[in-house]
């Protein structure tokens, strides 16, 4: 893929721009290994320079040098306000903190409800997964959780997940307060290879919100078990721009252990 | 209360807590004591068959590796782990079959390196079990139940979910608000490893970074086993007392151990060992790869220290610390 100025980009770069795209200035975001953090690196370079990071294992406010390989390590802490722990941060969330959550999954259903658990039954599993880890938690509290998948398929967008790790929408309107969580809370943002999608006001249903520049109606379909809503006008995503790949590769992961190269 | 859903997993290291508070009184020692030993009884006196058992740190950061290689060594069976975003430690002890059960917030994975394939294997062949799911927040808060000396501790996780149905909690209305709210179970380990910088030879410690869960899991915990980069003088530690995160009388043993954190990283010491992580991922695809580690690092060598020569001695380790300084680039053996 090329952007305007002819630089071509591969589709992790696509994401993580897509991603930080989100996150506003003087928000805090939740962030976890992998893209979520390379999305929140991006961010405060850019656009969101004030963008508050906080760790699920302790570390709040830091300002990365380069890309930490895990949530706990001391580079978390690189220029960070405070150096605190799991209770505290997520006593935070839970209290109402925390704006954005970013999270994966293996599995995602219509109403944004993510599987990291077990593929097969639980108790006889095919595939065991490493768990909710932080992910339950963030996307029970969190006021706006966004999801990124960088493998949309039939296979990862189910009719039914093997497992309900982390809560989306539930089973629909309402749902979630009816368990007991937090009010007013829930996934805002899919991410994908494809497309961004949102969900319905009211049905609490996956929405497709824009399409990444070259993709076709048909490809979201083709690679999506449920039925995604297509409203009548959507948008089309937009592109990473020089700037932003410059950034990417040269300061925030030089070795291309997530972005790739 | 009205309880309104309960989780079907295995409640595990619940004690009603006057039962624990007997414990305390009948076990952990108020005695300004020495209470120094070597890795090896530390394990012997206070990691016995059968017990529950929790690592201190986070994922591959500040975990007591001295102690999980030491508890392989011995030859301990049939342990309950916490999965408390437990890694490199988990997986070691689930391949080399000391720990058949495991209560899972985060376990059979090594974050951005990849699945664990020892562990996963053990698992999906049936050979370890996993007794309840849980979240990050949800096991902290079992610590901090269990810390406050009381049964439970609520909270808003958890609900609506899978994870919540496999899980030890129960859903109540609560009644003050009048919405479903959850009690999340207490949980005392009956022994916890925790690596720190710096304590003193009474188990005094200071940690630099983060605390992660270990300010909880030190007071849960019923026997306590510190390993510590360092022993220092307990003048140190009064000179400066609010640098204390856990103090003594929480703590059983102490074990000085240099690196004793290995391959795993410590704030501001030294980084991961990024090509021994890549080692064991690769290695531990099969059980004859798991013994053939155990082999080279754990039963053909007699203590930590040799351990470490035969990961690559003093270049290594130094090779670490500049890591860890960022003097040195990152290397990541592991990709694909």
């Amino acid at each position: 893929m090329g952007n305007e100025q002819g630089k071509s980009y591969n589709m992790r770069e696509f994401l993580a721009f897509t991603a930080a795209g989100i996150l506003e200035d003087g928000k805090s975001a939740f962030v976890g290994t992998g893209l979520p953090m390379i999305a929140g690196m991006l961010a405060q370079k850019t656009h969101a320079p004030n963008l508050l990071l906080i760790f699920e294992a302790g570390s709040i406010g830091p300002q990365l040098p380069e890309l930490p390989i895990s949530v706990g390590q001391g580079l978390t802490c690189y220029r960070a306000v405070a150096a605190s722990s799991m209770h505290d941060v997520m006593s935070a969330c839970q209290a109402g903190f925390i704006d954005y959550g970013f999270l994966g999954g293996a599995q995602i259903d219509v109403y944004g409800n993510i599987n990291t658990t077990c593929i097969g039954e639980h108790d006889h599993p095919k595939v065991r997964l490493p768990g909710s880890g932080g992910a339950n938690d963030i996307a029970s509290f969190s006021h706006k959780t966004v999801l990124m998948f960088g493998a949309q398929s039939k296979r990862t967008f189910v009719e039914k997940l093997d497992f309900l790790t982390t809560p989306g929408f539930l089973y629909g309107p309402g749902a979630r307060e009816k368990a007991g969580l937090p009010a007013n809370t829930g996934p805002y943002r899919v991410i994908t290879q494809l497309a961004v999608y949102g969900f319905h006001e009211k049905s609490r249903k996956m929405m497709m919100l824009s399409l990444h520049p070259g993709v076709s109606v048909e490809e979201v379909r083709d690679n999506c078990s449920f039925d995604v809503i297509i409203p009548e006008k959507y948008g089309l995503s937009p592109e990473p721009t020089t700037r932003h790949l410059e950034l990417l590769r040269k300061e925030i992961d030089p070795t291309g252990m997530l972005i790739g190269k | 209360m009205e309880i309104l859903q309960e989780g079907q997993g295995e409640l595990i290291g619940w004690h009603d807590p006057d039962e624990n508070r007997q414990f305390v009184l009948e076990n952990k020692s108020r005695a300004l004591k020495d209470k120094t030993m070597s890795a090896k009884e530390a394990v012997s006196r206070f990691v016995q068959d059968g017990y529950f058992i929790a690592s201190g740190g986070f994922g591959h950061v500040r975990v007591s590796m001295c102690i999980v290689y030491e508890i392989i060594r011995q030859g301990k069976r049939n342990l309950i782990m916490a999965g408390k975003t437990a890694v490199h430690d988990l997986d070691v002890l689930v391949g080399n079959e000391c720990v058949n059960r495991v209560e899972t917030a985060y376990s059979f994975g090594h974050e951005v390196r990849g699945l664990s394939p020892a562990s996963r294997r053990m698992v999906e062949t049936g050979r370890c079990k996993v007794v309840a799911e849980t979240s990050n927040a949800g096991y902290q808060w079992r610590f901090l139940a269990g810390m406050m000396g009381v049964p439970f501790i609520p909270s808003r996780n958890l609900l609506g979910t899978d994870t919540g149905k496999y899980s030890s909690i129960k859903v109540v209305r609560d009644p003050f608000s009048g919405k479903p709210v959850t009690l999340i179970p207490a949980a005392y380990p009956d022994a916890a490893f925790i690596h720190v910088h710096r304590c003193d030879k009474y188990g005094n410690s200071q940690i630099d970074g983060i605390m992660v869960e270990d300010f909880e899991l030190a007071r849960c915990a019923r026997r306590l086993i510190i390993t510590t980069e360092k022993i220092i003088d307990n003048e140190v530690i009064r000179a400066e007392p609010w640098r204390t995160v856990i103090p003594f009388y929480l703590v059983d043993a102490v074990v000085e151990q240099r690196y004793g954190s290995h391959p795993c990283e410590l704030h501001g010491q030294y980084f991961f060992d990024e090509e021994h992580l890549a080692e064991w991922l690769s290695v531990s695809k099969t059980d004859e790869g798991v013994k053939e580690y155990s082999q080279k690092y754990i039963f053909g060598v007699s203590d930590f220290d040799q351990y470490l020569e035969v990961c690559g001695g003093a270049k290594k380790l130094d090779f670490l610390t500049r890591r860890e300084a960022m003097e040195v680039p990152l290397i990541t053996p592991w990709r694909k």
